[in-house]
């Protein structure tokens, strides 16, 4: 157990970050606030998949050879580690490129339903069913259900998000109806910051017999997320936001679900016996694992959950909350500047998104990099979020353990200096 | 200091005052052209009078890149023949791609020699070029229509 109360020795941890210590646009100390779209890497992965490459690389699940032997425990060992930092077991836990692909693996398997046997009738849409998602979903959660409609006959239906951006669940139990087959939605809002009520959505959708779909990008890198205590049946997150390689990724699905759910990708080690008329598959997660997967990437994936887990998970979101807390209360300071998202630090992470009167958010990001503070600019894959809070884009300054209080005043004095340089505020 | 040298004083006069702004009545054909990743708009109306680019209105919302870009392209093809027109336009393109390297004909862009600075930095030669590809778009749907 870690000690709620010791907080974080960043210093001492940014030395395992080399890229935080090169300087940036000549010889400005790199103010990295951009780990919400992806963060850096500690030498503690970079070294791990190095090592594994330079010892043990070969083809997992596949040979029989000492190196294939050596790769496939690497390998398994990365599963079974990532699985117990999320509350899962290794046989829930499938291998994607990404979070994305994770719920087009969810969407498209659904789709697949049709021509499956009768133990994936439970994921079969069509007319008459809705799927409901959330305005502030991420395109990731978003897009691939509107195609999973296009190709079923299902309709989208969708929460509002308040002004404040929260979710607005008033309408709960009119968008909750046994027609509902999947309620998918965010853990917390890549833009907003805004922490989801995972227990009342996860209750409505038991009550309807809907699937449920957690977008976890930007909770399992920030938390403790337990996906069993959650109760969710499928979860999503990507290794890259989380200190760990691109590449990689992870869909969580409950056991008894991946067991019925019918494959998305086929070809190799995702079979059980081939024909040439006809196949069966092997159980997950080697079903939706097709092909020779990404191995380094998934042992990096593995050495980030371990770096994470010995820094403690509740270190990490209490120095995040001190951080996103005075963030909230700078920029609440500045005049002109309007907060997208909550504006108290209450169920709420540390992206904090914001808009500059009379400064667009691409001129503002613009004066933050001349000072060395790399941001996100834009609309962050949200763009019906920005358009229901009435911005057409938006600056984002995202935290992780390796950012401090001074990063934070840098962000508000070059949010000023962006005033200053386009005369606004 | 590198953010002068992108944001010239005649990139930030035309983003607050910026030359032809509003759309206009009549024009032949419309473009709406949109930066996926910023969600930058721009809607632009093109009438051409015979040969010559008789009318450029817009309107749009964007940063002050995409807004002084296009208020300078009114300016510059506005009166000017179709075929002078896409010369300018492939001047500015080819200036917007030359990382810097490429020092800017006055006499052909005019104002739009101040955003050599905004070639320097490839993510935001998109906001430039966004009114630009309209106009673009405009005119061979005009000439598409009167064909």
């Amino acid at each position: 157990m870690t000690t709620t109360a010791t907080p974080l020795d960043v210093v001492a941890l940014r030395e395992d970050f080399p890229i935080l210590a090169r300087t940036v646009r000549e010889g400005k100390r790199l103010v990295y606030l951009d780990s919400g779209a992806t963060s850096q890497r500690p030498t503690q992965v970079l070294d791990a998949e190095r090592r594994f490459l330079e010892t043990s690389n070969a083809a997992v699940h596949r040979g029989a050879h000492q190196l294939a032997e050596e790769a496939t425990d690497a390998y398994e060992s990365a599963r079974a580690r990532i699985a117990d930092f999320i509350g899962a077991t290794p046989d829930e836990l499938v291998f994607t490129k990404n979070a994305t692909e994770g719920v087009n693996l969810v969407a498209y398997a659904m789709g697949n339903a049709a021509t499956a046997g009768p133990e994936a009738a439970r994921f079969l849409v069509g007319p008459g069913d809705e799927i409901l998602i959330t305005e502030m979903e991420h395109h990731a959660n978003l897009v691939p259900w509107q195609q999973l409609c296009l190709r079923t006959g299902a309709t989208l239906r969708w929460f509002g998000v308040t002004d404040e951006g929260r979710l607005d669940l008033s309408t709960l139990d009119e968008l909750v109806t046994p027609r509902t087959k999947v309620i998918a939605f965010t853990h917390q809002s890549n833009v907003l910051g805004t922490v989801n009520p995972v227990a009342e959505l996860v209750a409505a959708a038991r009550r309807v017999g809907a699937l449920t779909v957690l977008d976890a990008c930007q909770s399992v890198p920030h938390s403790k997320v337990d996906f069993h205590a959650l109760g969710v049946d499928f979860a999503v997150f990507s290794g890259h936001k989380m200190l760990a390689p691109s590449g990689i990724g992870v869909l969580y699905g409950r056991r008894e679900l991946l067991e019925a759910l019918p494959p998305f990708l086929t070809g190799g080690s995702m079979i059980e016996m081939v024909h040439m008329a006809k196949s069966t598959f092997a159980p997950p997660p080697q079903r939706f694992e097709a092909g020779v997967p990404m191995t380094s990437q998934a042992i990096g994936l593995g050495a980030a959950v371990d770096y994470l887990s010995a820094v403690g998970m509740d270190r990490v979101a209490a120095h995040e909350h001190l951080l996103t807390e005075a963030a909230l209360a700078g920029l609440g300071e500045i005049r002109g500047v309007r907060i997208i998202g909550p504006t108290s630090a209450v169920d709420r992470g540390g992206a904090v998104s914001f808009d500059i009167e009379g400064v667009h958010a691409h001129d503002a990001g613009q004066v933050l990099d001349s000072l060395g503070i790399a941001v996100r600019v834009g609309h962050h894959c949200a763009w019906p979020l920005h358009r229901r809070l009435g911005v057409q884009a938006s600056v984002r300054a995202s935290f992780y353990l390796y950012n401090d209080l001074d990063e934070v005043t840098a962000l508000l004095d070059g949010v000023r200096e962006a005033q200053r340089f386009f005369g606004a505020g | 200091m590198q953010l002068q040298q992108m944001y010239q004083e005649i990139i930030l006069d035309h983003y607050k005052n910026p030359h032809g702004r509003g759309l206009r009545d009549p024009y032949d054909a419309e473009s709406f052209q949109v930066n996926p990743t910023c969600g930058d708009e721009v809607t632009l109306r093109v009438k051409l009078d015979g040969e010559t680019v008789a009318d450029v209105s817009y309107d749009g919302q964007g940063c002050s890149i995409s807004q002084a870009s296009t208020s300078v392209l009114t300016d510059l093809v506005i009166g000017k023949s179709v075929g002078e027109a896409f010369k300018k336009f492939d001047a500015f393109v080819e200036l917007m791609q030359s990382r810097g390297t490429l020092e800017p004909d006055e006499d052909v862009l005019e104002d739009g020699i101040a955003f050599a600075g905004v070639s320097k930095y490839p993510a935001r030669v998109k906001c430039a070029l966004l009114g630009w590809m309209a106009f673009k778009d405009a005119v061979a749907r005009s000439e598409g229509a009167k064909a």
